[in-house]
C-alpha cells in the first residue's frame, strides 16, 4: 500500500469510529428518554429483569460468598501482623461496598447477562425479527431494547446490594467463626466505620452507572452486529471486553470524584 | 414461563435486593446512630485546629454530642473559628471549655467539651471563649529539645 492509501483508510477508519460514536450517543439518548413508555409496559420490563436478575442472582451470591471469605483470610492475616485485627469487619465491609460489590458484579453481569442480551438481540436481528418489527410499523428500539436496557440499570444495584451483603456474611463466618476474631469488635467497628451516605450510598451510585455502561454496551453491540454466526460471536466477545473496560475506567473516574478529599 | 410466576420470581429479587440495602445501611453502616433531632449552633475560637475537619464529633465526657458543621479563618482576630451543632438534648455552661484532642495516639481530632459551673447555658450562636488549641507535633519536639539543652547547659555550667 501507498503511503496515500494508508493516509486515507486512517481518514476513512476515524470517520467511521466517528459515526459510529455518534449514532451510540443517539441511541444512547433515546434510550434514556424512553424511561415513561418502558413503565406504561410492565410485563416486558418485568420479564426481562427476571432473565437479567434472577438468572444471575446465583453466580452473583456464590461470588460475593467467595470474594468474602478470601476478605476475610486475607485481611485477618495483614491485619493482625500490625496487632489489629479487630479491624476486620471494617476493612472487608468497606473493601466490598465501596469497591469490589459494585465492580465485581459490574464484570460478572456483563459476563453472564450482557452476553446473553448482545446474543439475544444479534440472533433476532439474524433472523430478521427486526425487519419484521420495523415492517409491522413496532419500533424495534421501543420494544426490544427499551425494555431490557432500563431493566439492566434497575437490577445492577439490586445485585451489586447482595454480593456486597453476602460478601460481609462471608467475612464474618471467616473472620469470626473460623479464625476467631472477636464478633462484637467485628461489627461495632464496622458500624462506625461504614458511613451509609458516603459509602454505601456512593456504591449504589457506581452501580447504577456501572448497570447503564454495561447494559448499553450489551445492547449496542448485539444491534449493530453483522446478522451472521461469526457476527454474532465477535459482537459477544466484544461485549465483555468493551464493558469490562469501561466498567474499570468508570470505577476509577467514580473513585476519583466521590472519595477525593 | 406465565407471566404471573415471572412476576413473583422478580419480586422476590427485588426485596432480596431492598433487603440487603437495608443491612447495608442499618447492621454495616451507621443510620441507626446519625443523629436526625433538632441542634442548635455555637462557635470556638482557636488558634491552631490542627488536624481538625468538617464533621469531626464533639464529645463531652467521651459521648459524642454534636459535629463540627465547617471551620472558618476570622482575619480580624486570625483565629480559626470553629462552628458545630450541638444536639438540643444536651445544654452545656457558658463558661465550657473547649479542647482539640486527638483519638488514639495518631487518630483524627475531635472537640471536647468539658463543662464549666456557670448556671447559664450556651444558647444558639454563643460563642465558646476557653479553648485550647491542638497540639503541634513539631512544637512539642521543639520544646523538648530546647528543655534538654537547657537543662544540660544549667548542670555543665555549674
Amino acid at each position: 500500500m501507498t503511503v496515500a492509501d494508508r493516509l486515507v483508510s486512517i481518514g476513512a477508519g476515524t470517520r467511521q469510529l466517528l459515526s459510529s460514536l455518534g449514532y451510540a450517543a443517539r441511541l444512547f439518548v433515546r434510550l434514556l428518554w424512553l424511561v415513561g413508555r418502558v413503565f406504561m409496559r410492565p410485563s416486558l420490563l418485568i420479564q426481562q429483569m427476571y432473565f437479567l436478575g434472577n438468572l444471575s442472582l446465583v453466580i452473583i451470591a456464590v461470588s460475593g460468598l467467595f470474594v468474602g471469605f478470601v476478605l476475610g483470610l486475607q485481611g485477618y492475616y495483614t491485619l493482625s501482623r500490625y496487632g489489629s485485627s479487630s479491624a476486620l469487619g471494617v476493612l472487608v465491609a468497606l473493601s466490598l461496598v465501596r469497591e469490589l460489590g459494585p465492580v465485581v458484579t459490574a464484570l460478572l453481569f456483563a459476563g453472564r447477562a450482557g452476553t446473553s442480551l448482545t446474543a439475544e438481540i444479534g440472533l433476532m436481528k439474524a433472523g430478521e425479527q427486526i425487519a419484521a418489527m420495523e415492517m409491522m410499523a413496532v419500533d424495534p428500539v421501543v420494544r426490544v431494547l427499551a425494555p431490557r436496557f432500563w431493566a439492566g440499570v434497575i437490577v445492577m444495584p439490586l445485585l451489586a446490594a447482595v454480593f456486597s451483603a453476602v460478601g460481609i456474611m462471608g467475612g464474618y463466618v471467616v473472620g469470626v467463626v473460623m479464625i476467631g476474631v472477636d464478633a462484637g469488635q467485628f461489627w461495632s467497628q464496622m458500624q462506625s466505620g461504614v458511613d451509609v451516605f458516603k459509602d454505601v450510598g456512593n456504591g449504589v451510585i457506581k452501580s447504577v452507572v456501572f448497570g447503564l455502561a454495561v447494559t448499553f454496551v450489551a445492547l449496542l453491540q448485539g444491534w449493530r452486529s453483522q446478522p451472521t454466526p461469526e457476527g454474532v460471536s465477535r459482537a459477544t466477545t466484544r461485549t465483555v471486553v468493551i464493558a469490562s473496560l469501561a466498567v474499570l475506567a468508570l470505577d476509577f473516574v467514580l473513585t476519583a470524584m466521590m472519595f477525593s478529599t | 414461563m406465565n407471566q404471573r410466576k415471572i412476576d413473583l420470581w422478580v419480586g422476590i429479587l427485588v426485596v432480596l435486593g431492598a433487603a440487603a440495602l437495608l443491612f447495608l445501611a442499618l447492621k454495616a453502616g451507621n443510620l441507626l446512630q446519625i443523629n436526625w433531632g433538632p441542634t442548635y449552633s455555637v462557635t470556638a475560637r482557636f488558634d491552631n485546629i490542627g488536624g481538625l475537619k468538617a464533621d469531626a464529633p464533639v464529645k463531652s465526657a467521651g459521648v459524642v454530642v454534636g459535629r463540627v458543621t465547617s471551620i472558618t479563618f476570622d482575619n480580624q482576630t486570625f483565629q480559626a473559628d470553629v462552628h458545630m451543632a450541638i444536639d438540643q438534648r444536651f445544654k452545656f455552661p457558658v463558661d465550657t471549655s473547649a479542647k482539640i484532642l486527638t483519638a488514639g495516639l495518631l487518630g483524627d481530632q475531635y472537640i471536647d467539651f468539658s463543662p464549666g459551673g456557670s448556671e447559664k447555658n450556651l444558647a444558639n450562636g454563643s460563642v465558646i471563649r476557653n479553648t485550647q488549641s491542638a497540639v503541634v507535633l513539631e512544637n512539642l519536639i521543639g520544646q523538648f529539645l530546647y528543655n534538654k539543652a537547657a537543662s544540660s547547659g544549667a548542670g555543665d555550667g555549674k
